[in-house]
C-alpha cells in the first residue's frame, strides 16, 4: 500500500508540475489541481497509513491508541482540501476576467510569435 | 492578573475579521460610512497593537499576557497565540501602515471596485494572526487568508495589467502554498508536532536520519518562505504586482514580503538556533548567497526602472535581499540593526507608494509621450488614466518635493535619517568582533555583504535623484497635482515615523536589541510556552 501511495503521489506531483510550467492558463489551474491532491495525499500519509481505524474515540472507555489512526493528518488535510478548493476558485475567475480582456488564454496575455 | 488584558491578545485577529466580515452586507454607495467603520477597527488594533508592545517590552513581569490559549488547551495539543517582542513590533508597524493606506484609500481609491474595506479587514487580521499564531499549521491557514485578501486588493480597480499582474501573482503563490503544505507536514511526520516551540525543543532529541528529513521539510518550507518575501530568482512576480496595483494596496503589500522574512527569522532561530545540536545553522549559506543576488537584482532594477512604481517594487527586493543576507551570516550583533532596518524600509518603501500616485498625478504632457513610447518597447508601466480630481492645496509641490526628498534619503540611506542608522547598525554588528583581529574574523562573504550594502545605496540615490529632477525639476510646464489633505497627510505621517525612529534610535534600538536576545536564545521562549498555566487554574 506504501509503493502505491508513494507512486500515486509522485505521479500527481510530476504532473501537476509539468503542466504548471505549460504556457497555457487552463493547463496551469488543472496542474494546480493535481498538485493540491498530490499534498493532501502527501500529508495522509505523514500520519502514517493505517487501513480501517477510526481517528475519532469512541464513546465510553478508552481506547488502546494502536487502534486508532492520527486525526490530526485528517484536520489538516480537511483544512487544506477546504483552502485549496477555495483558491482554485478564485484563480479560475481571474483566469476567465484574463482571457476576456486579452482574448487569449496564454499565461502571458498575448500570443507567442512564432518566426 | 486583570483578565480583560489577557484577552487582549486576540483582537488584533478577532476584530478585523468581524468586522470585514460585516461590511460585506453594507451597501456600496455607503463607502464613507464602510471606510469609516474599517478606519475605527484598525484604529483600535493599533491602541491594541500598541499596549501589546509595552507589555513585550516588559516582558518578565506578566508572562502568562504572552500566551493566548485557545479554547484553554494547555500548549503542544492546542492552539497557542504568542505575544514576544518580535510579533509585538510586526502587530504595531502592520497596523500602522494598514491606517496609513485605509486613510489614503478613502480620498478615491476605494471607489475603484467592491468590496474595498472588508478585503482590507480581512488582510489585517491575516497578517496579525501570522505574526500572532504559535504553531506551523495555523501560520499556513493565516497566510492563505492574507494572501486570498491580497489577490482581492490587488485586482481591485481592475484592467488588463492588474489582471495579467495578478494571474501570475497567484498562481505563483498557490505553489508556494503547496510547498508549504508539503513542508509543514513532513516536519510534523518526523517530529509529531506542530506547535513550533515543542519543535525547538524536539530538534535536539532526534536521530540522523529523522533530522535529515526534519532538514528537507525545513528546506522545502523555507523556498515557499523566500518566494513570498521575494528572494532572487523567485521574484520575477514581484515589481510588476507591485507597480499595477493600487497605491493604498502597493503601500501595505510593502509588509507582505516582509511577512515572509518575519517567518524566515522566526524559524530558522527557533529550529536552527544554538540550541539545535548539528543542525544548528542549517540552510544559512543559502539565504546568503539568495539574498546577496537579491540585493545586487535589486539594485540592477532599481536603477535601470523608468516609471516610479517599478523602481519602489525593485527596492522592496533590495530590502529583501539586505535582511535575508543579515540573518543568513549569522553574526548575533548584526541582528537588531537588521530589525531596525525592517522597520524603517518598510515604513518608507509604504510610504514611497502613496507618494507616487500623487506625484504622477502632475506629470506634464511630455511625459505621457514618454510612457507611450515605453509602451511601445514592451513596458507595460502604466500610468493610471482616471481624471484628476480633489483640490490643489498650497504649495503642493513644495510639500510633494519633500517628502520625495525624504525618501530618497531614507531609501539609499543617507545620514541622518532612520536608514542611515539602520544601516550603520547592521555594519557595525558586522564589524564588531570581540576579542579578535578584524582581518581573519571577516570572510569574504562578509566584505562582499558591506560592499552591496553600500552600492545598493549609491544605486538607489542615483535612481531617485534622476527621477526626481525629471519629475520636479525639469517639469515646470506640468500642471500641479490636486490632492487632497487625507491623501497627503498619511504619506507625512509615515514619513514623520521615520524621522521619529531617528530620534528615538537609542531607545528603538535597545528594543531589537532585547528582540534579538529573545530570538538568540529559542529554548527559555519555548520554556515560556509550554509552562504557560491553563486558566481557571487547573
Amino acid at each position: 500500500m506504501e509503493l502505491i501511495l508513494s507512486a500515486g503521489i509522485g505521479a500527481l506531483t510530476a504532473s501537476g508540475v509539468y503542466l504548471l510550467l505549460r504556457p497555457r492558463t487552463y493547463q496551469v489551474i488543472i496542474g494546480l489541481s493535481l498538485l493540491s491532491y498530490a499534498v493532501n495525499l502527501f500529508i495522509f500519509g505523514m500520519g502514517r497509513l493505517r487501513v480501517n481505524a477510526p481517528p475519532v474515540l469512541d464513546a465510553g472507555g478508552v481506547g488502546d491508541l494502536a487502534q486508532y489512526t492520527d486525526p490530526v493528518t485528517q484536520a489538516l488535510v480537511l483544512t487544506a482540501i477546504v483552502i485549496g478548493f477555495a483558491m482554485t476558485a478564485l484563480f479560475l475567475v481571474v483566469l476567465l476576467a484574463s482571457r476576456g480582456f486579452t482574448g487569449t488564454d496564454h499565461v502571458d496575455g498575448r500570443e507567442q510569435r512564432h518566426d | 492578573m486583570i483578565d480583560w488584558l489577557h484577552h487582549l491578545l486576540i483582537i488584533p485577529i478577532l476584530l478585523p475579521l468581524a468586522v470585514g466580515a460585516a461590511l460585506i452586507p453594507i451597501d456600496e454607495r455607503n463607502r464613507m460610512l464602510k471606510g469609516l467603520f474599517g478606519f475605527g477597527s484598525t484604529l483600535i488594533v493599533f491602541v491594541v497593537a500598541t499596549i501589546l508592545m509595552r507589555i513585550a517590552a516588559s516582558a518578565g513581569n506578566l508572562p502568562e499576557t504572552g500566551i493566548y490559549q485557545l479554547g484553554n488547551w494547555p500548549a503542544p495539543f492546542g492552539i497557542v497565540l504568542v505575544l514576544d517582542r518580535l510579533s509585538a513590533l510586526m502587530l504595531c508597524l502592520t497596523a500602522g501602515l494598514a491606517l496609513a493606506a485605509q486613510v489614503y484609500s478613502m480620498a478615491r481609491w476605494h471607489t475603484a471596485g467592491h468590496h474595498f474595506h472588508s478585503l482590507f479587514q480581512l488582510l489585517v487580521a491575516g497578517l496579525n494572526g501570522a505574526f500572532l499564531t504559535g504553531d506551523i499549521f495555523n501560520l499556513f491557514v493565516f497566510f492563505e487568508m492574507m494572501l486570498a485578501a491580497s489577490y482581492g486588493l490587488l485586482l481591485h480597480g481592475s484592467g488588463p495589467v492588474r489582471v495579467k499582474a495578478g494571474l501570475h501573482y497567484i498562481a505563483i503563490n498557490l505553489a508556494a502554498s503547496s510547498l508549504f503544505l508539503i513542508g509543514v507536514s513532513l516536519i510534523y511526520g518526523v517530529t509529531g508536532t506542530l506547535n513550533m516551540a515543542d519543535l525547538a525543543t524536539k530538534l535536539a532529541t532526534l536521530t540522523p536520519e529523522n533530522r535529515q528529513l526534519v532538514e528537507t521539510g525545513a528546506a522545502i518550507l523555507g523556498i515557499a518562505f523566500l518566494v513570498k518575501a521575494g528572494m532572487w530568482p523567485l521574484s520575477f512576480w514581484l515589481p510588476p504586482a507591485y507597480a499595477a496595483a493600487t497605491p493604498p494596496v502597493a503601500a501595505v503589500f510593502a509588509i507582505l514580503t516582509k511577512v515572509g522574512i518575519y517567518v524566515i527569522v522566526r524559524l530558522h532561530f527557533l529550529i536552527f538556533g544554538a540550541a539545535a545540536g548539528p543542525s544548528a545553522g542549517f540552510g544559512q549559506e543559502w539565504l546568503v548567497a539568495g539574498g546577496m543576488l537579491t540585493i545586487a537584482f535589486g539594485a540592477i532594477g532599481v536603477l535601470a526602472s523608468q516609471a516610479m512604481g517599478r523602481l519602489a517594487g525593485y527596492s522592496v527586493l533590495v530590502s529583501s535581499g539586505t535582511l535575508l543576507a543579515a540573518i543568513g551570516l549569522g553574526h548575533a550583533g548584526m541582528l537588531a540593526g537588521a530589525l531596525f532596518y525592517l522597520v524603517s524600509s518598510t515604513l518608507t518603501i509604504s510610504a514611497f507608494f502613496l507618494l507616487i500616485e500623487l506625484v504622477d498625478r502632475g506629470r506634464d504632457a511630455g511625459a505621457d509621450v514618454l510612457a507611450v513610447t515605453m509602451e511601445a518597447y514592451g513596458d507595460f508601466d502604466e500610468d493610471e488614466e482616471e481624471e484628476e480630481v480633489g483640490a490643489a492645496i498650497p504649495g503642493t509641490m513644495a510639500v510633494l518635493g519633500l517628502c520625495f526628498c525624504l525618501c530618497a534619503v531614507l531609501l539609499s540611506g543617507l545620514p541622518p535619517l532612520s536608514g542611515f542608522i539602520a544601516k550603520f547598525a547592521i555594519l557595525r554588528g558586522l564589524f564588531d568582533v570581540p576579542g579578535s583581529d578584524l582581518t581573519t574574523a571577516m570572510s569574504a562573504a562578509d566584505w562582499t555583504y558591506v560592499v552591496l550594502l553600500i552600492v545598493s545605496g549609491l544605486a538607489a540615490m542615483i535612481a531617485m535623484n534622476r527621477i526626481g529632477i525629471r519629475t520636479f525639476w525639469a517639469s515646470i510646464e506640468g500642471t500641479v497635482p490636486r490632492v487632497f489633505v487625507i491623501e497627503i497627510t498619511p504619506v507625512l505621517v509615515l514619513l514623520a515615523a521615520c524621522v521619529f525612529l531617528s530620534l528615538q534610535a537609542g531607545p528603538a534600538m535597545r528594543y531589537m536589541q532585547a528582540t534579538a536576545d529573545d530570538l538568540l536564545n529559542p529554548l527559555l521562549q519555548s520554556e515560556r510556552v509550554l509552562s504557560a498555566p491553563r486558566a481557571g487554574g487547573q
